[in-house]
């Protein structure tokens, strides 16, 4: 499962980042790689869509859930968790 | 030019049905954001906001009026009506022609929007009522203020989200200084509080889920509100020949532009309105006592905001107020500035500002005099309403006492 989640992840981010799936780095930030705060909103949803998941997010204090953001691997994990905590 | 002051006040918000009630609530620090309440209520993970609790529009208004009236025109019409009485004016003959209605909403009927959308989507029926349309559109309010009480010169609704009664204020100010009409009725109405409207600002993910907390360290979003706030706007010697009772003159009016980022404020575009309404009223900086502030209480408002005081105020921002008062009535989008400029009449005619109420921990980021938690006693000449809006509009408002 962990790849599928991966994957899709990566292939998210590098949509809303306009970038080729390969140039999306796991340690990569989103700012680095130019996704700004709305970018990462539309990001969130997407993840919420495409997993059928909800993420526990408020953009004025990222730091307020465990939805961990600091970096593209960072991200992974915590959509596997909520998959796996979520479809339980 | 000609000189213009407010003659009447009317609202309804979350924290009262008219003024009195309102400036006693802000007098008091008391909160109206409560756990809301309409159907589907359950599906919203944003449950709370400043929700204007056991309004029943039939004891206000009848049959017919109600089937063309939604609750942003209901909550318009009752603030009017107070402020129309206050004014102590009739409109018949020259003076109705030359006064006229402006009125800022956001999104004008969303409940009804929402209601109908359930009725054919979800209820599957293929039939609405026929006045869907003249009942959600943006200029309802408005037209029905100028239909009651005959006011047949230029009347308009102005939206531009969170500024909209600012900018409608400021527009009406204008047109009495310019000349073009004695008397404008003015103010704004919002009233999103329906599955639907919460849902689309929940996708935002700016909303906080349990209070609204402006300038502290720990706040974490906004909350809305709903509700609406009407003023007359009248010539000063129109007002002084019939002897009417002056809450506060208008001095100064400032817009701005951003022109930068969708959603994301910048401190340039608010200093440059601030600016521009002192400049529009001859007004020093040093001579502002208050400034009540658009304060949404989300991260990125606030943080600008107090930005752009320093740089417009230099070292008198260490020696003026700046409170926010959506912390007690929540954010009334398109109507919120005109609920606020009561608390720059407070000001500036009691004596008494309005504090920022939810306020637990200092934010270096916003180090200014924020009011916190209490209401304070002071003498104020000139107090500024703030209001920046998404799509980076902004729109400041400069009262001075009479």
């Amino acid at each position: 499962m962990s790849d599928a989640v991966r994957e899709k992840v990566i292939a998210i981010i590098a949509e809303q980042a306009v970038l080729d799936v390969s140039d999306v780095r796991m340690d990569a930030s989103l700012e680095e790689l130019g996704i700004d705060s709305l970018g990462l909103v539309e990001a969130i949803f997407a993840i919420e869509e495409t997993f059928d998941i909800s993420v526990p997010f408020n953009a004025n204090d990222p730091s307020e859930t465990d939805f961990d953001i600091s970096s593209v691997a960072a991200i992974v994990t915590a959509v596997e968790q909520l998959v796996a905590d979520q479809k339980e | 030019m000609k000189r213009v002051v407010i003659t009447g006040s009317g609202t309804i918000n979350a924290l009262a049905w008219d003024v009195p009630g309102t400036l006693a609530a802000f007098r008091e620090g008391r909160c109206g954001i409560t756990e809301l309440d309409f159907r589907d209520v359950e599906r919203l993970s944003i449950r709370i906001g400043g929700q204007v609790h056991g309004w029943d529009g039939s004891a206000h208004f009848d049959r017919q009026q109600l089937t063309l009236y939604d609750r942003f025109t209901q909550f318009t019409l009752h603030a009017a009506r107070q402020a129309i009485q206050e004014a102590g004016l009739s409109f018949s003959g020259e003076l109705a022609e030359r006064s006229g209605v402006v009125l800022g909403t956001a999104a004008g009927g969303v409940t009804t929007w929402d209601d109908n959308y359930r009725t054919v989507y979800e209820a599957g029926k293929n039939r609405v009522h026929p006045f869907v349309v003249p009942r959600l559109m943006n200029n309802a309010a408005a037209s029905h203020v100028s239909m009651q009480y005959n006011l047949l010169g230029p009347s308009y609704t102005v939206a531009t989200a969170c500024s909209s009664s600012n900018h409608a204020m400021g527009q009406a100010f204008q047109m009495v200084r310019a000349g073009m009409s004695e008397v404008m009725v003015t103010g704004g109405s919002e009233s999103m509080l329906c599955f639907g409207g919460v849902k689309a600002w929940e996708g935002l993910r700016v909303m906080s889920r349990d209070a609204c907390r402006p300038f502290s360290a720990n706040r974490n979003g906004m909350v809305q509100g709903e509700g609406a706030a009407v003023f007359v706007f009248e010539e000063y010697e129109h007002a002084r020949a019939r002897g009417a009772a002056i809450l506060a003159e208008v001095v100064g009016f400032g817009m701005t532009s951003d022109g930068a980022d969708i959603v994301m404020p910048t401190a340039d575009g608010a200093a440059r309105a601030m600016r521009g309404a002192l400049r529009d009223g001859a007004i020093t900086p040093d001579a502002v006592g208050y400034i009540n502030a658009h304060g949404t209480g989300t991260a990125a408002n606030d943080r600008t905001e107090c930005a752009a005081v320093r740089t417009v105020f230099g070292d008198h921002a260490d020696h003026l107020m700046v409170s926010s008062t959506k912390s007690m009535h929540g954010h009334i989008i398109g109507g919120t500035g005109a609920v606020e400029l009561l608390a720059c009449i407070m000001a500036l005619r009691d004596g008494v500002v309005a504090p920022t109420v939810g306020y637990e921990v200092p934010d270096p980021a916003c180090d200014l005099d924020v009011v916190p938690n209490t209401a304070r006693d002071a003498s104020v000449d000139v107090a500024l309403s703030n209001a920046f809006a998404f799509g980076g509009f902004n729109a400041v408002l400069a009262l001075r006492r009479v």
